[in-house]
């Protein structure tokens, strides 16, 4: 597991896109492959009001990432700070990490014929940035930051504080 | 090599301050200018996607003259100089022998719109118009009604406030970046947000009130309140005594609307709407916010008073959480930049607009923008004089006007249709002339004042070279000026010449913009006195709720209201609306916005759509009087069963745009072209449709 976690506002979000979008242009990819993505679900009625879940995916960076073991090349690499990356180098497009993953977080890049996915923008992380998605969030309903100041943020949510980590 | 770049998105016309990511030369990354409040790092879809439009094949990439027949899509590639040539000659004869008045020019609201009413201006054309009608027009009209300004001269602080009321706005997904940060920061601290709209949205998900009314009841729901707030005394006597002229004719006009006839209008229980009203008493302040597309119904302009006289009764003036003017460069001593619409230009050939506004026919709209929507009907019938020629600068006139067909019948009669775009539009699909103009992080541009609290100046600022055969559109009227013998009105000789000729005189430099995209006149917000200090530029000094523009008019500031038709039986309400991944008709065609939402939908009411034996997902007809056409279904609780929905800017027909081309289906095309003519907007909720298998 990676020492980061990407935490996802549902309260805060406004299913923009704006991550999606910005994760391609980061990514210079083509039509198809979504490293992240917001699915909706609702609106239903929950006591007289509308009410929508959305939900924000990416990759959870496995601690044992069955992509990786999957992988005959050798292609999906964990870095010591838990990112799993794929190589592009050695991916021979085989898309066994497609059929291993079982969160559907390895993406079908058709222009390039090779696996992508979330590498939470390690060369914007290693340059102090943000990943591309967080830094473009129009309600910065999405924050990255480690494991264990989830609780923490979470807890303050619920008693009404504000979401920020110091 | 990587440098940044401050400058402004032109995704859509809110124009955020955005910073350009500069690799070797390429623009690789755009994010929000987080030097600017409010706005951190943060960009909407459409914003972000700004990298996509730069290295799209399937924008306009150089001067086109037609080949074919009109609509038949065959142009051929020609030299800026002879795009310019053919354009300038055709103008010229058209105008020497019909009048400069039978060329109109029209375009999407810009930072050159100084530049294109020059270019009228110095022909001696009346005929410039803007999309702002189509937009807002009748709260322009309804701002100058009871302020004695223009809805740009006012804002509104959605921080302050402590409950917030949308009619039909759709916040949420008809993204401003910074206002909506704005809002959901203000709800996280407790803010309560009140949305009434027939349709539930992304917004509705966030309300902590939200109410399906019935389709066009809006203004009733408002008399309701009004009654309400008077009956029970709840509104602020002290501010209304002070600048208020006409509370007792409201009083007297509201007496009739209580809540229990509203709640046979608008569908809504009489004793929630008195909830409302007094909570918005007990919950100040309440802003009830106005909104863009002021542009629904026939009697829009006395629905946008309502909702500003709502914020009047309360106070809600020049104070936190309240409506406040603008302040400006001359407020704080500072000098305005100059625009080359402040040179002296000869006397118009005739005072008289195509649009007729100014005139008996339509005496209220703003002549700074016009009503281009009547476009179509002053070619059609000559009316009132013969129109020849029209220049599109970033309007898209077929997609957006009402009842394409019409407007495309009224193209077919002109001798000139001239295009300036970045897109391959459903208008540029009929231009004799393609010129192709730069897109936004490819030129510098005229600058942008920013008047509110605090005075500001923001630069659009080129962040690389044009990738094809492109130009400035200020470059592109200053071409056609000097072939037309009025060059001497555009004394620049590029956009860089331009914006420091605008910053003369205002003690800013260009180079004053290149840490932070933008200068500011002071470092802390102005308010004035609510008790003496409200500078009104009504005739009275007053907020007229008796209004001396509409009365001197022969308007009255209180007409009785007329009940909003329900749609007979096996018809619907067409609405229409946005979603944060498109602009207007121009975004449609984009790579990542096109793959995120390809094709719009229309939303149906599971009943009704029951009935129709229409199944979720099928393709149905829809037809009105004006036209019909081909979309799938959505059929979903979500919407008042009087009305169906669909996303605007859909139904492109331009081949050449191809990923939009063919997909889902335009308003426009179903739309009748009626409008507030007091106001100035059309009613694009006010068509009837059916829908079949």
């Amino acid at each position: 597991m990676s020492k980061y976690y990407l935490l996802h506002d549902n309260s805060q979000c406004i299913e923009c896109h704006a991550c999606e979008v910005q994760c391609k242009v980061n990514k210079s990819l083509p039509v198809g492959p979504k490293p992240c993505q917001v699915f909706t679900i609702g609106p239903q009625l929950e006591e007289k009001l509308p009410r929508a879940t959305y939900v924000f995916v990416s990759c959870y960076h496995c601690k044992k990432p069955l992509c990786a073991f999957a992988c005959p090349m050798g292609a999906i690499q964990i870095r010591p700070d838990g990112i799993v990356f794929i190589n592009k180098a050695d991916c021979a497009g085989c898309k066994a990490c497609i059929e291993a993953c079982p969160w559907g977080a390895i993406q079908w890049d058709p222009e390039a014929d090779q696996a992508v996915k979330c590498d939470y923008c390690m060369d914007r992380i290693d340059q102090d940035l943000k990943p591309a998605c967080v830094n473009i969030c129009a309600t910065q309903c999405l924050d990255f930051t480690a494991p264990d100041q989830v609780p923490k943020i979470k807890r303050y949510v619920r008693v009404g504080g504000e979401l920020k980590i110091k | 090599m990587s440098k940044d770049i401050y400058s402004l998105c032109f995704m859509c016309s809110v124009r955020c301050p955005i910073k350009v990511s500069i690799k070797d030369g390429r623009a690789v990354l755009i994010e929000g200018n987080s030097h600017v409040a409010g706005m951190d790092t943060s960009l909407c879809p459409k914003g972000a996607a700004g990298i996509a439009l730069l290295n799209d094949s399937q924008r306009v990439q150089y001067p086109q003259i037609r080949e074919g027949k009109r609509g038949e899509g065959k142009w051929r590639r020609v030299s800026w100089d002879e795009a310019l040539d053919y354009t300038a000659a055709k103008i010229k004869a058209i105008t020497d022998q019909y009048g400069p008045e039978s060329l109109v020019l029209g375009e999407r609201f810009n930072l050159g719109t100084h530049v294109s009413k020059t270019f009228m201006n110095a022909l001696g054309s009346p005929n410039y118009f803007s999309h702002n009608a189509l937009c807002k027009g009748s709260s322009n009209t309804a701002f100058r009604s009871l302020f004695g300004c223009t809805d740009d001269q006012m804002g509104a602080d959605m921080k302050g406030a402590k409950h917030i009321v949308l009619y039909g706005r759709n916040f949420l997904e008809a993204i401003e970046v910074r206002p909506v940060k704005t809002l959901m920061n203000a709800i996280k601290n407790g803010t309560k947000l009140t949305y009434i709209d027939p349709r539930i949205t992304v917004t509705a998900t966030k309300a902590h009130r939200y109410w399906m009314i019935r389709p066009g009841t809006d203004l009733a729901l408002n008399y309701a309140l009004m009654h309400v707030l008077l009956r029970e005394k709840l509104y602020d006597a002290e501010f209304v005594e002070r600048w208020v002229l006409g509370l007792s004719e409201l009083e007297a006009f509201v007496e009739p609307y209580t809540p229990q006839w509203a709640e046979k209008e608008t569908g809504i229980p009489a004793a929630e709407i008195v909830e409302l009203a007094r909570e918005s008493a007990a919950l100040k302040p309440t802003l009830f916010f106005h909104g863009y597309r002021a542009a629904h119904h026939t009697n829009e302009i006395y629905f946008r008073r309502s909702m500003l006289m709502l914020n009047v009764l309360m106070g809600n003036i020049e104070g936190p959480g309240g409506y406040y003017f603008v302040k400006g460069p001359g407020d704080v001593g500072g000098k305005t930049p100059r625009y080359l619409t402040n040179q002296k230009f000869p006397e118009k050939s005739t005072p008289v607009r195509f649009d007729k506004v100014g005139t008996p026919d339509s005496p209220l709209p703003d002549p700074n923008h016009g009503e281009p929507q009547i476009l179509p009907q002053a070619i059609l019938n000559a009316d009132p004089y013969p129109i020849k020629a029209f220049i599109a600068n970033r309007f898209d006139v077929i997609g957006s006007i009402p009842d394409s067909n019409q407007t495309k019948r009224a193209l077919d009669k002109l001798d000139l249709i001239v295009v300036i775009d970045i897109n391959y539009s459903n208008t540029a699909w009929y231009a004799d002339v393609i010129l192709p103009e730069s897109i936004y992080l490819e030129r510098t541009d005229c600058i942008m004042p920013v008047n509110g609290l605090k005075p500001q100046i923001f630069l659009r600022k080129q962040a690389v070279p044009p990738r094809y055969d492109t130009r400035e559109a200020g470059m592109i009227f200053k071409g056609l000026a000097d072939r037309l013998g009025i060059g001497h009105y555009f004394p620049y000789q590029n956009m860089e010449d331009l914006v420091s000729w605008q910053l003369e005189g205002t003690g800013f430099s260009p180079a004053d913009f290149a840490a932070k995209g933008f200068v500011e006149y002071v470092k802390d917000q102005i308010s004035w006195d609510r008790k003496d200090g409200l500078k009104i530029k009504t005739p009275s000094g007053k907020i007229e709720f008796t209004s001396s523009l509409l009365e001197n008019a022969g308007i009255p500031s209180f007409p009785a209201y007329e009940s909003m038709p329900s749609p007979p039986e096996g018809r619907f309400r067409l609405l229409t609306g946005r979603l944060a991944l498109h602009t207007h008709v121009s975004t449609q065609n984009n790579l990542y916005l096109n793959e995120l939402f390809p094709e719009n939908v229309l939303w149906i009411h599971t009943q009704k759509a029951e009935a129709l034996g229409i199944k979720d997902g099928e393709k149905v007809r829809v037809s009105s009087s004006f036209g019909s056409g081909e979309i799938n279904a959505f059929v979903t609780d979500l919407i008042h069963p009087e009305s169906v929905f669909m996303v605007h800017g859909f139904g492109q027909k331009n081949k050449k745009a191809a990923r939009a081309f063919g997909k889902g289906l335009s308003d426009a095309e179903l739309q009748e072209n009626i409008s507030d003519r007091v106001g100035g907007s059309p009613a694009y909720h006010h068509t009837f449709v059916t829908v079949e298998k």
